[in-house]
């Protein structure tokens, strides 16, 4: 992996959230400095600020986007006690020219009585709903019946969680194979009080959520929670950042014909991490739920991968080098594209330059997620995940073959 | 072989190192990376960083490889799976070869690149992406000979010595530079170019050479002489022949006992290029492993020793000489590395081994994906008791497959890989192919095309709903009715004609004739858009001319309850002109009917909108427009009734 560019994000104060639209085309960035900045990609790749405005009086904690087949809506939540819902409007013509789009505030969502710590849109065919959770320990539920008039939200469902909540997660499976589903969780860090993760489950009959399970292991503090996409696969994957990270296994058991009630879950523990050494603070799947992302106290990103045999381990560390780039703030859409930021590209240079050309290139460590590789890390491959690490192997590729080991290609001859 | 456990990659990012936290956000193609803090309050640097996994296939070289490699994937996968194996064999053998040409195509492509660029950085970036691709093709090659065509005693070693020959190919260059000197005989590579063509088994031209020499030194004739004679008896075997490998083998002993002969009464002693020539021949191990320059790896070594010394290794033996040539090769000191042990591995026959080595040394899922499927369908995973077989086959070409996705344009090669897996090849693409941004109406099309061949229908509502709501946003109504009525989106078709309807209202023309007049019977996805259908219907009836059948259509729109009430109004203004004709148009029961029409609008109007605070303009407006229809209504009534009792006097 390599950065291939830096954004100067020009944020007053420290981002909370960046979020990405559905298709990755456009981003949407919070901040402690109340605002919110939407960001569009060029053809070119370079990603220009198109719109920042002021969206509460308080830190924003969270930015998401509705599925653009709702238009271009986003929505955020804040420390002021409330969510808000955006929409951007075609604006008129000079402004597009200059680049910059409008989005006007649809609705403020004022029922909660304490800071709003997240907010998320429900699966698209479930309709244009809208979901809180506050540290006053309720979820609700929105919904905006007509699509076309988005200052019209209704409050469907407010469930009392007991504890102060800081995340939720819709289960993104589609609704013929199972009920609505959503994961909450809990950043009280008392451990008395039990489990901090609780899965909610619509009820057709009663019109109503309910509780369908609470994960009893889980009892420190929850700070983010994510469900994989389903794939197709009978059981639900469930990823929780508290102390370490954990990937739960929700595999639904038979349910008799006559019971009303909600679904009852067998549930297992598929992986636990403590590589982050302390608190997990955000856990994130990628589209194909191939790949798990973490960041903790230890100021790494983690990546986790299975292998084929649904063994489970980190094939990356994103980390920060000591040298954040200070120089190219102060310039809205400044963008600085960082040549040979990455562990990978100076290797090169220290090793490929002096040595000429090896047999592999210097990679270090060898299989090193890099240039070469949507060819991801291949330690998916290696079943043992619990074993002793071994020592990176710094010179793990033969030097000692060089080109001429092979058939030199005959322009190769003049190097 | 032990697994080895390898650490994780790690990627700087340009931001504090310690006492913040990094955020992140997942893109399809990327990651963004951002300094935060979760637990306080704090500053952070403010960048954020996109942090890509790979470079490769924004390679435009590279992209050939996917390409042409993708054709080869494909009609690999419509062999027919019921023709016996032994007939497959020649056909996966051709398909191995073709993958190895396209390895070799795009090598080449790269070299000129490389050499011809005046960019260090480019230079070193694409000759990096050489040698990876020439380690593939060594990999691949020797894949191909021990697995796939898996040669018997005997042709083994003719395949070996084939693969040594292809990958050590620069005594060719060294020959030809000592051929083209003005005296190529007293070259000082004279000696390595004959030397290294008796290593690979090149005896030919290894003759060739020596007659150079024999020509300048007349008095040692006699003994280049014999030097020919061995080389040219030397016994190759020929696998098409009639000669059995037993036959082969009691030739080879004789002439090899003759060789061992002239070694021991000193026929070459007085020229130490002679002796070292036939000690090489005899297979004396010392003696090649005092030429490892010239060998230069462990793998030639073995090759040239097995020609020497085992002309007919049978496959099961080929791990013993490899295991012994590599750690007879490589110092004391000096470790086993990647390609060595994927080598070994390959020797040793352990499919898995050498699968699973790739992977982590090569990092490039083309590869381990590519070799994979196709061992697999040589249904060498299975027999060698792998359970997981089809799984790992799976498993990397959905890595692979996920990996083109992210890729403006290489993402369409990634569907027909995802066709090919069985398990999880449908949801993947179904996941995927909803992300590929709609930039234009054609990429949509695109997109849905390939969701619409493959009945995803849910992604191709999404798609179409996704496109109707952008042009609806952008007011382009007649894109955003043909989008919805594409995702059967009753709902949405309902709203656009309402919008339609209501431009119609306000200006008295309407917009995209085109598709409204040519609906046909996507008319009846909605009761609006039906109505909408029918009402342009009437317009056009009335503009040609044709009142009666115009003046019949606009009454049963509002008789069969088609037309909204909201909009009954507009439609009885619309009768007026008919109604003043001079020719009777409406009977005098259609008439009736428009009367009733007209007062049940009335009288729903004086419900619901009592109370309603209306401008006093606009009421006047309404009451002078409802007594003019009145008006107009009674006396086409009259003329109605008089014309009608004319006509039946």
């Amino acid at each position: 992996m390599f950065v291939a560019r830096s954004i100067a994000a020009d944020h007053k104060d420290l981002i909370h959230d960046v979020s990405y639209d559905f298709h990755g085309r456009r981003m949407a960035t919070c901040s402690s400095d109340q605002s919110v900045k939407v960001w569009d990609k060029s053809e070119n790749g370079e990603w220009h600020c198109t719109a920042s405005w002021k969206t509460h009086s308080g830190s924003v904690w969270r930015v998401t986007w509705a599925h653009p087949e709702f238009g271009q809506v986003l929505a955020s939540c804040s420390f002021d006690r409330t969510a808000a819902v955006w929409e951007e409007i075609v604006g008129e013509s000079n402004d597009k020219q200059r680049g910059l789009s409008h989005w006007i505030k649809r609705t403020t969502l004022v029922d909660s009585r304490t800071s709003v710590t997240d907010v998320k849109f429900a699966p698209k065919h479930m309709g244009l709903m809208l979901t809180t959770c506050s540290a006053d320990g309720v979820v609700r539920i929105y919904e905006a019946p007509d699509v076309m008039n988005l200052s019209q939200w209704s409050l469907q469902h407010e469930i009392s969680c007991k504890l102060s909540c800081s995340c939720i997660s819709w289960n993104p499976s589609s609704s013929r194979a199972h009920p609505a589903m959503f994961a909450v969780g809990s950043d009280d860090s008392n451990v008395t009080y039990g489990g901090k993760v609780q899965i909610y489950e619509y009820n057709e009959n009663t019109r109503k959520y309910a509780k369908a399970e609470t994960l009893m292991t889980v009892t420190d503090a929850v700070h983010d929670i994510a469900f994989a996409p389903n794939l197709g696969r009978s059981f639900h994957v469930l990823a929780i950042a508290t102390k370490d990270v954990r990937i739960f296994k929700l595999v639904p058991m038979r349910k008799e014909s006559t019971s009303t009630g909600p679904t009852k879950f067998e549930v297992q523990i598929v992986a636990q991490f403590d590589n982050h050494n302390s608190q997990v603070w955000r856990v994130s799947w990628n589209i194909t739920s191939t790949l798990l992302a973490s960041s903790g106290d230890d100021g790494c990103v983690r990546l986790w991968k299975a292998n084929y045999m649904d063994n489970w381990k980190c094939t990356g560390i994103l980390k920060g080098d000591g040298s954040p780039l200070t120089g190219s703030s102060g310039q809205p859409t400044a963008m600085s594209t960082v040549v040979g930021s990455s562990v990978q590209t100076s290797q090169n240079a220290l090793n490929g330059m002096s040595a000429g050309r090896y047999f592999f290139p210097p990679l270090d460590p060898p299989r090193a997620g890099t240039r070469y590789g949507h060819l991801l890390p291949p330690s998916s491959l290696i079943e043992h995940c619990d074993a002793e690490p071994i020592q990176p192997q710094q010179q793990a590729l033969p030097h000692r073959l060089s080109s001429r080991a092979l058939l030199p290609l005959p322009e190769a001859e003049g190097q | 072989m032990e697994e080895v456990d390898v650490e994780p990659a790690v990627t700087n990012i340009p931001a504090a190192s310690s006492g913040t936290h990094l955020g992140f956000a997942w893109g399809p193609g990327d990651i963004l990376v951002y300094e935060t803090l979760y637990k306080a309050s704090g500053t952070g640097s403010g960048d954020i960083h996109e942090v890509r996994k790979d470079e490769d296939i924004y390679s435009p070289i590279l992209r050939k490889l996917f390409n042409e490699s993708h054709h080869i994937f494909v009609g690999l996968q419509t062999i027919r799976e019921d023709l016996p194996s032994k007939n497959k064999k020649p056909q996966f053998v051709s398909i191995s070869k073709n993958y190895r040409s396209v390895i070799r195509a795009c090598m080449e492509e790269l070299q000129q690149v490389a050499v011809s660029t005046k960019v260090a950085e480019v230079a070193m970036q694409y000759g990096n992406q050489v040698s990876i691709l020439l380690a593939i093709e060594l990999i691949w090659n020797l894949c191909e000979v021990l697995f796939i065509d898996a040669a018997p005693a005997g042709s083994l070693l003719l395949h070996l010595l084939d693969w040594v020959r292809l990958h050590k190919a620069d005594v060719d260059e060294k020959a030809r530079e000592v051929l083209q000197s003005e005296s190529p005989a007293e070259h000082r590579d004279y000696w390595d170019v004959v030397v290294s063509y008796v290593l690979q088994g090149r005896l030919e031209e290894a003759r060739q050479m020596l007659v150079k020499q024999a020509t300048l030194q007349p008095a040692a004739r006699k003994m280049y002489k014999q030097m020919d004679t061995l080389l040219s008896k030397m016994p190759f075997y020929n696998p098409g022949g009639t000669q059995t490998l037993t036959e082969f083998d009691v030739k080879w002993r004789h002439w090899h006992e003759e060789v061992d002969r002239c070694l021991q009464d000193n026929s070459f002693a007085s020229n130490k290029h002679l002796e070292l020539i036939c000690k090489i021949l005899v297979g004396d191990e010392d003696t090649l492993l005092e030429h490892k320059d010239l060998l230069s790896t462990w793998y030639h070594f073995l090759v040239t020793r097995l020609l020497f010394c085992h002309p007919t290794v049978k496959p099961t033996e080929l791990h013993y000489y490899a295991q012994s040539c590599l750690t007879m090769f490589l110092d004391s000191r000096s470790v086993p590395e990647p390609l060595d042990s994927i080598l070994l591995a390959a020797f040793e026959f352990d499919i898995h081994q050498v699968i699973k080595d790739c992977s982590i040394a090569l990092n490039n899922w083309w590869f381990v994906a590519h070799l994979t499927d196709l061992l697999d369908h040589c249904k060498l995973l299975q027999s060698h008791n792998l359970h997981f077989g089809s799984n790992l086959r799976e498993f990397l070409l959905l890595e692979y497959a996920s990996g083109l996705f992210t890729h403006h344009s290489l993402w369409q090669l990634a569907v027909d890989y995802f066709d090919h897996c069985p398990e999880f090849g449908r949801v993947y693409l179904e996941l995927q192919i909803e992300r590929v941004p709609l930039d234009t109406e054609r990429k949509a099309l695109k997109v849905l095309r390939i969701c619409e061949q493959r009945q995803m229908s849910e992604q191709v509502r999404s798609i179409c709903k996704i496109m109707a709501m952008r042009a609806l946003r952008n007011n382009r109504l007649g894109s955003a009715l043909s989008w919805s009525i594409r995702a059967k989106d009753a709902a949405f078709a309902t709203l656009i004609s309402e919008r339609f309807l209501q431009d119609y209202c306000a200006r008295g023309t309407f917009s995209d004739l085109d598709l409204i007049d040519n609906l046909g019977p996507a008319m009846l996805l909605s009761d609006r858009l039906t109505f909408l259908g029918k009402y342009r219907e009437f317009h056009k009836l009335y503009g040609e001319k044709r009142f009666r059948e115009a003046s019949k259509l606009l009454l049963s729109l509002m008789t069969a309850k088609i037309a909204p009430r909201s909009f009954w109004m507009t439609l009885l203004t619309d009768a007026l002109p008919l109604l003043e004709q001079k020719e009777v148009i409406f009977s005098a029961d259609q008439t009736h009917e428009l009367m009733f029409c007209l007062e049940e609008l009335m009288s729903s109007l004086n419900t619901t909108t009592a109370g309603t605070d209306r401008p006093m303009q606009d009421e006047d407006i309404e009451v002078t427009k409802v007594e003019l229809l009145r008006l107009a209504l009674a006396r086409n009534l009259a003329m109605a009734i008089v014309k009608e009792g004319t006509v039946e006097a």
